[in-house]
C-alpha cells in the first residue's frame, strides 16, 4: 500500500489501483456523514479531485492519486458512509482506477515515509 | 503571510486541552470544536442526556446608567421598557437599514436583594468589540457599558440539563426559559438565565474566570454530562432552526427575513422608533422579498453555506446560508433565503451541489420540536 501527501492510500492488484484515505485522514475528518465516489468509466488524472468525503461539519475532497480509468466505486459508501471511519484502510475504499501509467505507483509513499511525513505536520 | 493576531484562549483552555479536544480558530480564540466522542456522539448525548459548552469568548457586558432599559431600545426593537426584573429577551442590534448588526440576548438578572444592576447583555464572540462600540457610541450619554472580560460563560444544555443543575444550584430550579438570576452556587456568584442555542431546555451560567476550570470540573463529575463541542454546538442550533449570526444573519438582513418578528415588540412597531424601522414595518406588512425557510435535503450531498436553490423550473431563486447533516432525522438539512411565494412546507425546490441540482423539500422550523421549559 502506498500514500499521498493528500492522505490518499493505494493500493495496487495487476494494474488496477484500489483508492480510499488513510486512517489518519478519516480520524482527521470525524464521522463521515456522505461520500461522493467517481462515476464508472471516468478517466481521471492524478492530482484530479475526484471524490467527495463529508463529514458532520465540512466537506473535503479527495484527489486522485494516480491517472487512469475508474473501474469500481465502493457501493457500500452510500448506505452506510460511516465505513469509512470504521475500516479506512479497507472496507472504506472509494474507488478502483484501471493504471494507465503503473510508474506512479513507485512514485508514491511507502507506509513508512507516509508516518515519517505524518510526524512533520 | 499571515497578519492575523495570536488567538485568544478561554478560561477553560486547560481544561479542554486535558480532555483531548481538538482546537481550532474561532472568533479570535482557540476553541474546541469537538472532543474526541465526535460531533455526532456530542450532539446525540446533548440531545439525549446533557451537554456543557464552553461559550466564553461570547461578549458579556452589563449596561450600566440612570435608565438602561430605555436607552437600549435606541439600538434594539425589543420592549425593554417593559422587561421585568429576573426575565431576558432575544433581541438584535439593527443598522439604520433593518439589517441586523448582531443578535443578543440581553435581560436583568435578579438577584436576592433585588438590587438593579442594569442591563446584562450577551453577543457573539465575533461582533463583540464592534457591538459594544454601536452600543456605546450610540449611548454614550445615557449608559456605560461596562465589559465582563473577567467572566467565563458555560452553557448547560439537554433533557438532564435542569437535574445537572438544579442539584448543584439552588434557586434555579424555580426558574423557566429565558428567566435570569443572580445566584450563589459552586462557593461563587454566577449569572444563571434559562436558555440556550440548541433546541433544548438548559443554562447559561455566567462565572467569575478564576473559577470557571472548578465550575466545569463540577459538571463533569456528573456522569449524565459530557462536554461538546463548537461542531455538535453547530448542528445542534441547525435542527433547533436557529440562525447563526455571520452565515444566517448579516447586515443585510432584516428580523422579517429571518423570521425574527417575535423579538420586534408590538408597541415597538407602532411607536416606530428603532433603527430600520421604515423597512421592517414595511416588510411586515408587504411582506418581505425573501424569508428564511428550512430545506430537507432528500437525495444526495448535504448543501452547504452558498449552494444555489432552484425552483422546479430550475430557475435559480436563493441560497442556502446554513447547511449540514441532521444526526437526529439522519438526514441533511438547511436553512436557505427564497422568495416568500417558496416558503410553504411541503413546497419542492432544488438545491445545487457542484453543479449537481438534488430534491430539496421546505419543511415547518424547527427541525427537531424545542424543548424549553416555559413553566413549571
Amino acid at each position: 500500500m502506498r500514500f499521498t501527501k493528500d492522505h490518499e492510500w493505494v493500493a495496487l492488484d495487476g494494474d488496477v489501483a484500489t483508492i480510499g484515505i488513510s486512517a489518519h485522514a478519516a480520524e482527521q475528518l470525524g464521522d463521515v456523514v456522505f461520500v461522493e465516489t467517481p462515476e464508472i468509466g471516468k478517466l481521471v488524472s492524478a492530482g484530479d479531485a475526484f471524490a467527495v468525503v463529508e463529514s458532520v461539519k465540512a466537506a473535503s475532497d479527495v484527489y486522485a492519486p494516480i491517472s487512469g480509468e475508474v473501474v469500481a466505486a465502493n457501493a457500500v459508501l452510500g448506505d452506510a458512509p460511516e465505513t469509512v471511519n470504521a475500516d479506512p484502510e479497507n472496507g472504506g475504499w472509494f474507488a478502483k482506477v484501471r493504471m494507465s501509467d503503473l510508474a506512479q505507483y513507485d512514485a508514491l509513499m511507502d507506509r513508512a515515509a507516509y508516518e515519517a511525513f505524518l510526524q512533520t505536520q | 503571510m499571515s497578519a492575523e493576531p495570536p488567538l485568544r484562549i478561554t478560561p477553560l483552555n486547560a481544561a479542554h486541552i486535558a480532555l483531548g479536544a481538538r482546537m481550532v480558530a474561532f472568533a479570535g480564540y482557540s476553541m474546541p470544536v469537538q472532543y474526541p466522542d465526535g460531533v455526532l456522539k456530542e450532539h446525540l448525548w446533548t440531545r439525549e442526556h446533557c451537554g456543557i459548552f464552553d461559550v466564553s469568548h461570547m461578549g458579556q457586558a452589563r449596561l450600566r446608567g440612570v435608565s438602561p432599559l430605555s436607552a437600549f431600545e435606541a439600538v434594539a426593537p425589543g420592549d425593554y421598557i417593559g422587561l421585568k426584573p429576573g426575565r431576558q429577551k432575544y433581541s438584535m442590534l439593527l443598522n439604520r437599514a433593518g439589517g441586523i448588526i448582531d443578535d443578543l440576548m440581553a435581560g436583568r438578572p435578579l438577584s436576592s436583594d433585588a438590587s438593579d444592576d442594569g442591563l446584562f447583555v450577551v453577543v457573539n464572540g465575533a461582533c463583540k468589540d464592534n457591538d459594544f462600540k454601536v452600543i456605546g457610541d450610540a449611548l454614550a450619554d445615557q449608559v456605560r457599558v461596562d465589559r465582563l472580560e473577567d467572566r467565563a460563560l458555560v452553557a448547560v444544555q439537554g433533557p438532564e440539563a435542569a437535574a445537572v443543575v438544579q442539584a448543584l444550584v439552588p434557586g434555579t430550579e424555580t426558574m423557566v426559559f429565558m428567566d435570569i438570576r443572580v445566584l450563589a452556587g459552586f462557593g461563587t456568584d454566577l449569572i444563571v438565565s434559562r436558555s440556550g442555542y440548541t433546541g433544548e431546555d438548559g443554562y447559561e451560567i455566567s462565572v467569575p474566570a478564576g473559577e470557571a476550570e472548578r465550575v466545569w470540573n463540577t459538571l463533569l463529575a456528573d456522569a449524565r454530562v459530557r462536554p461538546i463541542g463548537l461542531g455538535a454546538r453547530d448542528s445542534l442550533r441547525l435542527e433547533a432552526g436557529l440562525p447563526l449570526y455571520g452565515h444566517d444573519l448579516d447586515e443585510t438582513v432584516s428580523p422579517v427575513e429571518a423570521g425574527l418578528t417575535f423579538a420586534v415588540s408590538q408597541n415597538r412597531r407602532e411607536q416606530r422608533d428603532f433603527p430600520g424601522a421604515s423597512r421592517i414595518l414595511a416588510e411586515l406588512v408587504e411582506g418581505p422579498a425573501r424569508v428564511k425557510v428550512c430545506l430537507k435535503v432528500l437525495e444526495g450531498a448535504p448543501a452547504r453555506e452558498g449552494a444555489e436553490v432552484a425552483d422546479a423550473a430550475g430557475r435559480i431563486v436563493g441560497v442556502v446560508t446554513s447547511g449540514g447533516y441532521s444526526p437526529c432525522l439522519k438526514a441533511a438539512i438547511a436553512l436557505a433565503f427564497v422568495p416568500p411565494a417558496h416558503q410553504t412546507p411541503g413546497t419542492r425546490l432544488k438545491v445545487i451541489v457542484r453543479g449537481k441540482a438534488q430534491a430539496a423539500e421546505v419543511v415547518a422550523s424547527p427541525f427537531v420540536p424545542h424543548r424549553y421549559v416555559r413553566k413549571l
